[in-house]
């Protein structure tokens, strides 16, 4: 298990959303990524994003002009 | 009512491949475009109905209206800061993925081979891009075909009888995309000949009435969705469109980079001389945003006074620095006042004081504002 840090600060949605699904692309099962963001609009679409995929989502707040979230990598499974 | 709505396309889901009996070895896997409105939801749905494994894929192309704008303006506070796309596939529990395809869409729009429509839009070269994108994903993931929520008649350029078929050609996937919301219309697809899907379950609608997808959407018990008036793409949109057409304009290039389409979508522009413009932020919202631009442009902001952040692009001089301090004096509050006191910084971080009065209303002419 590894944890990794992303810093999606100045972007705006989707794309700390796309960085987020780029970079979990790259990590196994139960590894961790620390994802931090400027855009308000992450508070939201970035924990969507991971439910629709199934990761977990173990923190997500806003501190001051911040958001930061904390996923945990889920593996996949391929269509039934 | 969120997880109400994808509870229930879960047990259709469920139910749907219960009912005809689909097994490991037979399941069809198909890419829908989702765009975050209602046609491609209603186009998922139809087809997860009928049993078959959908995935959304949502193509970026620096353009789309959602997200961005409802991020950066503070005045659109009461929307929702939500990507709609994501928002879709939620509600109708399939994944979403996301494709970054800024770099690779300069083209598409630089060159469109259709032309453009009413505004800077390529819709027609748009719509066969990303039909390709996905069919191109659909290879890389062993998917079966694609899925968009095209209707026949909807739209002038990229969607009518005669221009559909040129998605299909010049996209590649041919036979392979199926349009459910308007497959009784159009010739027989793959999936439907080979009996993945069963054609007399899809639907005949055309035109530009939305009618039939809002009875569609009321069958589904979809409640809430996106009904976007001018599309989703701020290339349609004619006050972007102009503001894109002055950049390239004054440029020697007409290439781009994400900070510069990005920009368009924020704030007054005003081109007082050809070599420079200004973007002045009209709230809160914008001047937050801005001011992550700071190091990147000369900037003006009001000392004196309350007054918005004033970024300048171009390479401006003495007498331009003068012009461009009493234009941003004038849209602060200190328009009134015989003097305002304004702050200029450099791209060196320097700052400089200015002391200017500010133009009159009559004194900027109409035709500065891009």
């Amino acid at each position: 298990m590894s944890e990794q840090h992303l810093d999606a600060r100045r972007l705006l949605c989707p794309l700390p959303v796309i960085r987020v699904q780029n970079t979990v692309a790259t990590l196994a099962a139960g590894d961790i990524l620390q994802v931090v963001c400027s855009d308000p609009g992450a508070l939201h679409d970035v924990p969507a994003w991971c439910r629709v995929h199934g990761h977990r989502v173990l923190a997500a707040e806003q501190r001051g002009d911040e958001v930061r979230i904390r996923i945990e990598v889920v593996a996949q499974e391929p269509p039934a | 009512m969120g997880e109400k709505q994808a509870l229930i396309c879960y047990a259709v889901r469920l139910s749907s491949k219960a009912k005809f009996g689909i097994s490991m070895s037979t399941q069809r896997k198909a890419i829908s475009l989702i765009s975050g409105g209602l046609d491609s939801m209603l186009s998922t749905r139809v087809i997860m109905d009928q049993g078959i494994h959908v995935e959304g894929i949502n193509i970026f192309t620096g353009f789309c209206v959602e997200g961005h704008t409802h991020a950066i303006r503070k005045k659109d506070k009461k929307k929702p800061k939500r990507n709609q796309a994501l928002w879709v596939a939620e509600q109708l529990g399939i994944k979403l993925h996301i494709i970054d395809v800024i770099e690779e869409y300069k083209e598409v729009l630089l060159h469109p081979g259709h032309g453009y429509g009413q505004n800077m839009n390529p819709c027609l070269d748009c719509k066969g891009f990303m039909v390709r994108k996905a069919y191109e994903w659909m290879q890389e993931q062993g998917f079966d075909f694609i899925i968009t929520g095209e209707v026949v008649g909807q739209r002038p350029m990229s969607q009518r009888r005669d221009t559909l078929p040129v998605i299909q050609r010049e996209s590649g996937a041919g036979d392979l995309l199926l349009r459910p919301l308007s497959a009784l219309n159009l010739p027989e697809t793959r999936p439907e000949r080979e009996g993945w899907v069963r054609r007399d379950e899809l639907y005949d609608f055309s035109g530009r009435s939305r009618k039939p997808q809002i009875a569609l959407a009321a069958k589904f018990g979809f409640e809430e969705y996106s009904q976007p008036a001018g599309g989703c793409c701020f290339l349609t949109d004619k006050s972007y469109s102009d503001k894109l057409v002055d950049m390239w304009a004054h440029r020697s290039s007409r290439d781009y980079e994400l900070d510069d389409i990005m920009l368009l979508k924020v704030g007054r522009h005003l081109r007082p001389r050809p070599h420079f413009k200004l973007i002045v932020a009209r709230e809160e919202g914008e001047t937050r945003f801005l001011e992550g631009y700071r190091k990147q442009f000369v900037h003006l902001q009001s000392k004196s006074h309350n007054g918005p952040l004033v970024l300048i692009d171009g390479v401006i001089d003495e007498s331009d620095r003068l012009l461009a301090a009493r234009i941003s004096a004038r849209f602060g509050q200190g328009r009134d006042a015989a003097e305002v006191e304004m702050e200029i910084t450099d791209l060196d971080g320097r700052s400089q004081p200015l002391t200017v009065k500010p133009l009159r209303a009559n004194e900027i002419p109409q035709d500065w504002y891009v």
